[in-house]
């Protein structure tokens, strides 16, 4: 039978024409693209067959399952689930045991090559036995699924660089996919959990245009980490005019001002909380009176104490040692973010220490 | 004729589980309970600050996710001796309401339903008969609902659209069409339920998004909104737009209003109405008979069990008169043992150790290559297992109910009892004879389901009475959100210890925490799936998974049938296993035994 393409799925379901159209419509505002592109998403999608798609999971708490099924604009939630044909995932599918088995083997095979391998988890490789699944170790289950994969979409911060397990001192030797896999092409779509509408956005990215986004050095999708939370942040006006809460719940933290000294790790953090916000654009942590804590960062469980703001947290300081640039550049793995981070807020920097003096005379005050 | 069976992975289930069991003359006879995952998260908390630990262990779990975190603020706050403000402790209790209405509801209807839904006989149904069941079962007997039309052309639009999604891929998909065994005589609904059934799994997908809002508004994202040592983050402002204010208390209360109405008029009476049908699982997979709760959701200050509106206790053989304390002090009350897990202990490996001095050393000693079979008299799981004073307990919303019952919780009792007598009625009448159903049918796997389901009114209940008591202290002139008093580090003992008990959607929850020099000297989490899923004690007891799936009946099935495994994640199912949650992994500290201090609640 000839697989059918996603309008016809959507037709199929009663959806009309124009609630199609208006689909894409979404979707292209939501890839930042101009309007041509909503034609170019609409032929996509009215044309090429849907991707199937194989979900692993390793070492993970299914924090990345739960956020994506909380797509939250409607027709993307309605549609994600058959948009593409999601053919094995442990944690939704019908069957158990060796029929669950069957389904994902017989789905590798049938569409080998073809297929979009998502990851949810890192794999640990201090010992065979730290993750089994069906007898078998997540290593080499992550081998295998990814042998025929066109491409990995390692889902959340465990898959794109360890997360938790593989905070300091790392029991069980856990790494991320692409410490693992090589030659094939890796989507880190960062988060811990990513944003639903960012995960879904991704998937979309790729049935629509037959390629992966543009990803930045680290394997980011460009559309939904350009941009650091701070730089997007509506209480940024509030940093700009040095009007900051100083503890939580006083009278500052009742009038929203910036969290940056409660430890606000939004200066060096590349997300989309701020322009997306979570759950139907309902909040997201800062909005909720709580610092960022860097969640969609590597290594942000090792850059505690999460309460502490940035100058003192040993390893990436952004404004206060803005002035020790070449020193943060030679930390390699965090020399991108550093680097970005650091030139695009060093003209801030004077602001920023007047506003820290002005802060100093406030508490002497006794403020 | 002894078989073996191995099912793995279980699915529709957080995280790793793989089950073996033993097949003789058609029922399963033994069975072996394995968590194949190991993190160490309890290793990578030492020597943090505990202020940050809430972080790190909501990691455990993304499914029950905040659970974790509320358990480590009120642990270290216990050990620092921090009495947070009222609105915030209200505050906790609606998210944590939140979370058990929402985390049930996704559990029976996305991760359970399938095992008795049956999907390809609900496309053959007639949308006409579905239409007119669920207006006889709907509360109000009503056609329509904020739930949408129980019309025809509201069924019938279902069917068309799964019709569709199905042929669109009939060998791989993820309802696993042509590889379950769908249209098998273990499938009892009659089509037209199933269809209903069906049309509500789409509906819940739909509605579970809209709940979580309510975490997302006070705790900023979900899943893993965020937690405060000494209160919450949110403050609160009715004078400003920058926090919490009437808009979003408005946002909140219009959330609530909704969650009610989906327990009590959808969930509740599409649970007893499925298992109408199935009165032979109301005597399958009782398993165990000492229940345990930790209660929960304080109406004072956290630390005060006796005003918690779900009661703390035991109910030891099933005996639904009388109810023991809990003690999360003695040492010898509880333990956890590690005989038949991967790790071990330096006194040796059938002692048992109670968390605060507990002390783990990883020991993986299963295949190191692709393995068939684990159980036997070797370790085989990565869970620990944790006793009461040596006695094995179930955890969990049936739990709850047996605790709350013996209590004489009013609203549990009247809940209940209700309950029973309409899933008495239906079975009789769906099945056309006496079925037998009591109050002591609830032990059972079909029981456990119908009390995850009563459980998830009781929740929505108390999401309206914490949203109301916030409201009035609001009223009454108290803003206040956080205690800062002992924020500062310099504020703190040099050694302290504290714990929590708390009640998640899967059970009972304990989080120990060892404060030394202001920083984790040890951190220990006895979690519910932990309880539920470990392998045998030294004495040879089995914990509540072994012991339910034991006695089920299996004749004729192949052991690599799905009819063989749908008969084992069935009962398995009713538990809503928690798999990461289950396996974590101890601190190596505690060669030395401190004396034991710790901080009664506050």
């Amino acid at each position: 039978m000839k697989e059918k393409s996603v309008y016809e799925h959507l037709r199929g379901k009663g959806y009309s024409r124009r609630d199609f159209l208006k689909f894409c419509g979404m979707m292209a505002a939501v890839m930042g693209l101009q309007q041509s592109g909503v034609a170019q998403i609409a032929e996509a999608l009215e044309t090429k067959p849907r991707v199937h798609v194989i979900w692993q999971h390793f070492q993970e708490c299914t924090c990345c399952s739960e956020s994506f099924v909380r797509a939250s604009h409607p027709l993307v939630g309605k549609i994600l689930l058959e948009l593409i044909s999601l053919d094995y995932d442990d944690l939704l599918m019908a069957a158990s045991g060796f029929a669950a088995e069957a389904t994902k083997e017989g789905s590798m095979e049938e569409n080998y090559g073809k297929y979009i391998l998502c990851v949810e988890g890192a794999v640990p490789t201090g010992s065979y036995g730290y993750c089994t699944l069906g007898g078998v170790s997540a290593l080499d289950e992550l081998k295998r699924s990814a042998e025929g994969a066109a491409a990995i979409i390692a889902w959340g911060n465990c898959a794109c660089s360890g997360c938790i397990q593989a905070a300091h001192p790392n029991p069980t030797g856990a790494k991320p996919v692409h410490k693992l896999i090589t030659g094939k092409p890796i989507v880190n779509v960062q988060g811990c959990p990513p944003i639903a509408d960012v995960m879904a956005a991704v998937i979309v990215y790729y049935t629509t245009f037959g390629r992966l986004p543009e990803l930045d050095n680290m394997g980011r999708p460009k559309m939904f980490y350009r941009n650091r939370i701070h730089d997007t942040c509506y209480r940024r006006a509030f940093y700009d005019a040095g009007l900051f809460v100083q503890s939580f719940d006083d009278e500052n933290a009742k009038k929203g001002y910036c969290l940056y000294y409660m430890g606000c790790k939004g200066p060096n953090t590349f997300n989309s909380c701020g322009s997306m916000r979570w759950n139907d654009c309902i909040s997201y942590p800062i909005q909720s009176g709580h610092p960022c804590i860097g969640c969609a960062e590597p290594g942000y469980f090792d850059q505690e104490p999460f309460y502490s703001h940035l100058p003192s947290v040993h390893g990436i300081g952004i404004e206060a040692t803005a002035d020790k640039i070449g020193a943060a550049a030679t930390v390699a793995t965090l020399a991108g973010v550093s680097i970005h981070a650091v030139v695009t807020n060093i003209q801030k920097r004077k602001l920023i220490r007047n506003e820290e003096n002005n802060v100093k005379t406030d508490e002497s005050d006794g403020n | 004729m002894e078989i073996k069976v191995v099912v793995d992975p279980v699915t529709r289930i957080e995280g790793h589980l793989r089950m073996e069991a033993v097949v003789n003359n058609g029922v399963i006879t033994e069975a072996y309970s394995t968590g194949t995952m190991v993190r160490g998260i309890e290793i990578i908390v030492k020597d943090r600050d505990p202020r940050d630990v809430w972080a790190f262990v909501m990691r455990v779990c993304g499914v029950c996710t905040s659970m974790h975190g509320l358990a480590s603020v009120r642990a270290i706050e216990n050990a620092l001796g921090i009495r947070i403000p009222f609105n915030a402790e209200m505050v906790r209790n609606i998210m944590l309401a939140t979370l058990q209405s929402r985390d049930h509801l996704v559990h029976f209807y996305q991760l359970d339903a399938l095992d008795w839904v049956d999907i390809v006989s609900a496309l053959k149904a007639d949308p006409a008969e579905a239409a007119s069941i669920a207006q006889s079962l709907h509360p109000l007997n009503s056609s329509y609902t904020q739930w949408g039309s129980n019309s025809p052309g509201y069924f019938a639009d279902v069917q068309k659209r799964v019709k569709k999604f199905v042929e669109a891929n009939p060998k791989n998909n993820l309802f696993s069409t042509n590889r379950w065994c769908w249209g098998s005589s273990l499938y009892k609904l009659p089509p037209a339920v199933s269809l209903i059934g069906l049309a509500h799994y789409l509906q819940a997908l739909e509605f579970q998004k809209e709940i979580c809002k309510i975490q997302t508004i006070f705790g900023g994202k979900s899943p893993h909104p965020n937690y405060l040592v000494g209160g919450m983050a949110c403050a609160v402002n009715m004078q400003d737009p920058n926090a919490i204010n009437m808009e979003r208390l408005s946002f909140v209360s219009e959330l609530i209003g909704k969650i009610q109405s989906f327990a009590n008029e959808v969930f509740l009476p599409d649970a007893i109405a499925i298992m109408a049908f199935y009165p032979e699982w109301a005597h399958i997979g009782g398993g165990l008979h000492n229940y345990l709760s930790y209660g929960d959701y304080p109406m004072t200050s956290y630390g005060d069990f006796d005003y918690c509106l779900q009661k703390q206790g035991i109910v030891m053989n099933r005996d639904l008169t009388h109810v023991e304390p809990f003690d999360p002090i003695a040492l010898d009350g509880l333990q956890e043992f590690v005989n038949n897990a991967w790790y071990k202990y330096s006194a040796g490996k059938n002692r048992g150790l109670h968390p605060s001095v507990g002390e783990t050393i990883l020991d993986y000693t299963g295949p190191t290559e692709r393995f068939d079979w684990l159980g036997g008299d070797k370790p085989y799981s990565w869970i620990k297992t944790p006793r009461y004073k040596g006695e094995p307990m179930e955890v969990g919303p049936l739990a709850r109910l047996a605790v709350n019952y013996a209590s004489g919780h009013e609203l549990t009792v009247e809940l209940t009892d209700k309950a029973v007598a309409t899933w008495s009625s239906l079975a009789d009448k769906f099945n056309g004879k006496p079925c037998g159903i009591t109050r002591n049918s609830f032990f059972s796997t079909a029981g456990r389901i119908i009390a995850r389901a009563t459980d998830a009114a009781e929740a929505a209940e108390y999401l309206g009475l914490c949203y109301n008591k916030l409201i009035d202290n609001i009223k009454a002139g108290d803003e206040s959100m956080f205690n800062g008093s002992k924020w500062q580090p310099d504020t703190w003992p040099q050694d302290c210890m504290g714990f929590s008990l708390n009640e998640a959607p899967r059970g009972a929850l304990a989080h120990y925490a060892h404060i030394t020099n202001k920083k984790i000297s040890n951190y220990q989490m006895v979690v519910p799936t932990t309880w539920n899923a470990s392998p045998r004690d030294p004495n040879s007891k089995r914990s509540a998974f072994e012991e339910s799936v034991i006695g089920t009946p299996v004749a004729g099935f192949a052991p690599d049938s799905p009819e063989m495994a749908l008969s084992i994640v069935r009962t398995l199912h009713s538990f809503d296993p928690c798999m990461a949650c289950a396996v974590h992994l101890y601190d190596e500290n505690g060669t030395v035994v401190h004396k034991i201090d710790i901080n009664t609640p506050q």
